[in-house]
């Protein structure tokens, strides 16, 4: 896997927005943005309502995944290029999930949203319409998702990768400062995790830094190359980015996403917890 | 609107005393300008977050005590603004691009 594989730019999109097998697909946080104009052709997913349960707060399972793409008129062998604001946070969780599903060709578009926006390029509020597929999603690929259990067990020998900004990890803050800082669990970190914000991945426009900026980025902060990974942040989207960044784009072996992150962490009850302030 | 959150839904602004407010409008040729990218850097110039300007241009974001800088993103342009913030006020901002 290197970032040819897995990365699209905006000219190439741009040159693909009516190709067939081609499919974006649009996931913002704010699930309004695609409604204001989105990428022509481009499909929207719906993280809160589509992409998880909203009770349980899980992913979807596979049958409705399956479920879900087929609706949305994408195919197994489709080529899906995601895209979305919050400098692609939502579009890398979905990436994360389609990989999960074991979809075999998925891309993001580098820059997002914001990207496309800061350059000038159309948007169009026309909603595409594609006929039914019968998409087959593929068993759980658990060797990129970590649970709770094997976080804690991570302490002290993986590389716990805190991907929160450096006052949400030192328990400043609970949440990003876009957000009311209404949460109710504990502030702080997983004990040994080391922090390195998302954000280090990426440039202002939302582009990916280059390979060698990255790999210089991770050694610097005290990633341990040979041994295994769990990336995590507050609610699994930011880590979901540097999951890609670390898996997809780097090539590194045994990266997992630990999808429920501060969220789940920060609400167990006797797990041990590093605050900094 | 676009991807980053959606400044025009907003709750009204009640300051708790647990939150150090900053927000304010971008404005451009005197007008507000929608859309436009505001960046949260920390003192060290780390990033914190980032929204898009709403309709009336106008941007918020939940800080902490402290010396802050607003990074403003619209096509072609990019502008720096200091502003600190204190937990239980609002710090208002105007960017001018």
């Amino acid at each position: 896997m290197s970032r040819e594989d897995v990365l699209v730019d905006a000219d190439w999109a741009e040159a693909h927005l009516d190709d067939p097998k081609v499919v974006f697909v649009e996931v913002d946080e704010d699930v309004s943005a695609y409604d204001g104009g989105h990428i022509k052709n481009a499909v929207r997913l719906d993280w809160t309502t589509e992409l998880q349960q909203p009770e349980a707060l899980d992913l979807i399972d596979q049958a409705d995944f399956s479920k879900l793409l087929s609706a949305k008129g994408i195919s197994n062998d489709d080529t899906v290029v995601l895209y979305g604001g919050n400098n692609n946070w939502f579009a890398a969780y979905a990436y994360w999930q389609f990989k999960l599903y074991g979809h075999s060709d998925v891309k993001l578009l580098d820059g997002g949203r914001k990207k496309w926006e800061l350059d000038g390029r159309e948007l169009t509020k026309d909603v595409p319409v594609r006929a039914t597929t019968s998409y087959q999603a593929q068993s759980p690929d658990l060797s990129i998702r970590a649970f709770r259990d094997e976080v804690v067990d991570a302490i002290g020998s993986k590389n716990l990768v805190d991907v929160r900004s450096p006052d949400e990890f030192s328990g400043k803050i609970k949440a990003p400062a876009h957000l009311p800082q209404e949460q109710s669990q504990r502030a702080g970190h997983i004990p040994t995790a080391i922090n390195i914000p998302w954000s280090k991945a990426a440039a202002d426009d939302g582009t990916f830094r280059s390979d060698e900026e990255l790999t210089a980025l991770y050694s610097a902060e005290g990633f341990n190359d040979g041994t295994p990974t769990i990336a995590y942040c507050r609610i699994g989207e930011r880590s979901s980015h540097s999951w890609f960044v670390l898996r997809e784009i780097l090539g590194k072996d045994d990266v997992k996403n630990y999808d429920g992150s501060w969220a789940e962490y920060g609400s167990l009850i006797g797990v041990p917890i590093k605050k900094d302030v | 609107m676009c991807g980053a959150p959606d400044q025009a839904t907003l709750p009204s602004l009640e300051v708790s005393p647990n939150e150090a407010v900053i927000h304010g409008t971008v404005v451009k040729d005197g007008q507000p300008l929608p859309g436009a990218y505001v960046r949260l850097l920390g003192t060290t110039g780390e990033f914190t977050a980032e929204v898009q300007t709403s309709a009336t241009g106008y941007f918020r974001f939940y800080a902490a005590d402290g010396d802050w800088t607003l990074r403003t993103l619209a096509p072609g342009q990019s502008v720096d603004t200091t502003v600190t913030a204190a937990k239980g006020s609002a710090a208002e901002v105007t960017v001018e691009l």
